[in-house]
């Protein structure tokens, strides 16, 4: 009974908060909204025994996505308000996109059963007494070795795209000039003086010769010159 | 092993679904709030998942409901990335403004 309580006074708040998610005039409170849907789906799959799954959402979704999302919603100097324009005009239209989708499943969801013999089709089933942790643990990295390889694969590809798209060379950065080092000989770099007993460096002006560094690359062009945007 | 039943379950995720398409179509414009109606969309999926493995007692929903959330992360990252660097060369978000390749 109070996990009924429970199950409806979440998902209550989730569809909430997904309406506010995709209706709230400034992407920042969307964000934060998105951040307590996450909330609520996870208490969610707590109800529904998957208890790993609600912290692993937590600590990927609220912890490092919405984050993200946070960052460049912040850091984006976008007038949000022109982006709400066509809000109107595309309200109806998708309106009736969404209720056409919300029949169909509607009737999906009347008209289906599970088979009969679905229990003695099950791949791994639910030990009673195990932790759900546990279970899922031993899955993954036997069964399911090889899909969990491919998909720290692909977070890989994920972060390497994500550098490489956002990676800019500034030009001021230092880095090693491997045709310098290599053209580099001892007849220009160094320097045999006779120095007298006694005399100083003052004396004689033998001083650290200047070194020749490289100037710093001018930056290619004006990142900033926004002459394609519409203002 | 749930609390209510699983059409409950079902009936949640498919609002869910719907909402998130309903918000891909209403902000047209602005691709980071498609982004977070994409992130909706796949929770839906996620919730799906959990809720038929939970009602059947397969523990292989969860596994896919993993993998689902590991794809769900790096798209948005990739996703957040292209924003910025969009941002970076345009100066705005504005969907209708990717026109460059005339597609």
């Amino acid at each position: 009974m109070i996990a009924a309580l429970a199950f409806y006074f979440f998902a209550f708040i989730l569809l909430a908060s997904a309406v506010k998610v995709v209706s709230a005039r400034n992407p920042v409170h969307s964000v934060l909204y998105l951040i307590l849907a996450f909330f609520n789906a996870s208490a969610l799959f707590v109800l529904a025994g998957a208890e790993f799954l609600a912290m692993i959402l937590v600590i990927v979704y609220v912890g490092a996505v919405a984050v993200l999302f946070l960052f460049v919603v912040m850091m984006l100097d976008i007038n949000f308000a022109q982006l709400r324009e066509g809000v109107q005009r595309y309200l109806p239209f998708g309106l009736a996109i969404g209720l056409v989708l919300l029949v169909e499943l509607g009737i999906v969801l009347l008209g289906w059963q599970i088979a009969p013999e679905t229990a003695a089709m099950r791949f791994a089933p639910i030990a009673e007494g195990t932790q759900n942790t546990a279970q899922l643990g031993k899955l993954i990295y036997t069964d399911y070795i090889l899909i969990f390889q491919v998909s720290g694969l692909i977070l890989l590809v994920a972060m390497i795209g994500a550098i490489v798209l956002t990676l800019r060379d500034r030009g001021i950065s230092r880095r090693q000039d491997i045709g310098r080092q290599i053209a580099r000989t001892s007849a220009n770099t160094l320097v045999m003086m006779d120095v007298r007993n006694g005399a100083g460096i003052d004396e004689l002006g033998i001083l650290r010769p200047p070194v020749d560094e490289p100037e710093p690359v001018a930056e290619a062009h004006d990142t900033h010159s926004h002459t394609g945007g519409h203002h | 092993m749930l609390a209510v039943g699983l059409g409950h379950y079902l009936a949640l995720s498919a609002m869910l679904l719907v909402l998130g398409v309903f918000g891909i179509f209403l902000n047209r414009k602005n691709v980071i709030v498609i982004l977070m109606s994409v992130e909706l969309i796949l929770l839906a999926v996620n919730l799906n998942l959990v809720a038929f493995s939970a009602a059947l007692g397969d523990l292989a929903g969860q596994v896919l409901a993993m993998f689902v959330l590991t794809v769900a992360a790096a798209e948005a990252a990739i996703g957040l990335a292209i924003v910025v660097i969009y941002f970076r060369n345009r100066g705005s978000i504005e969907v209708e403004d990717v026109n460059m390749m005339k597609g």
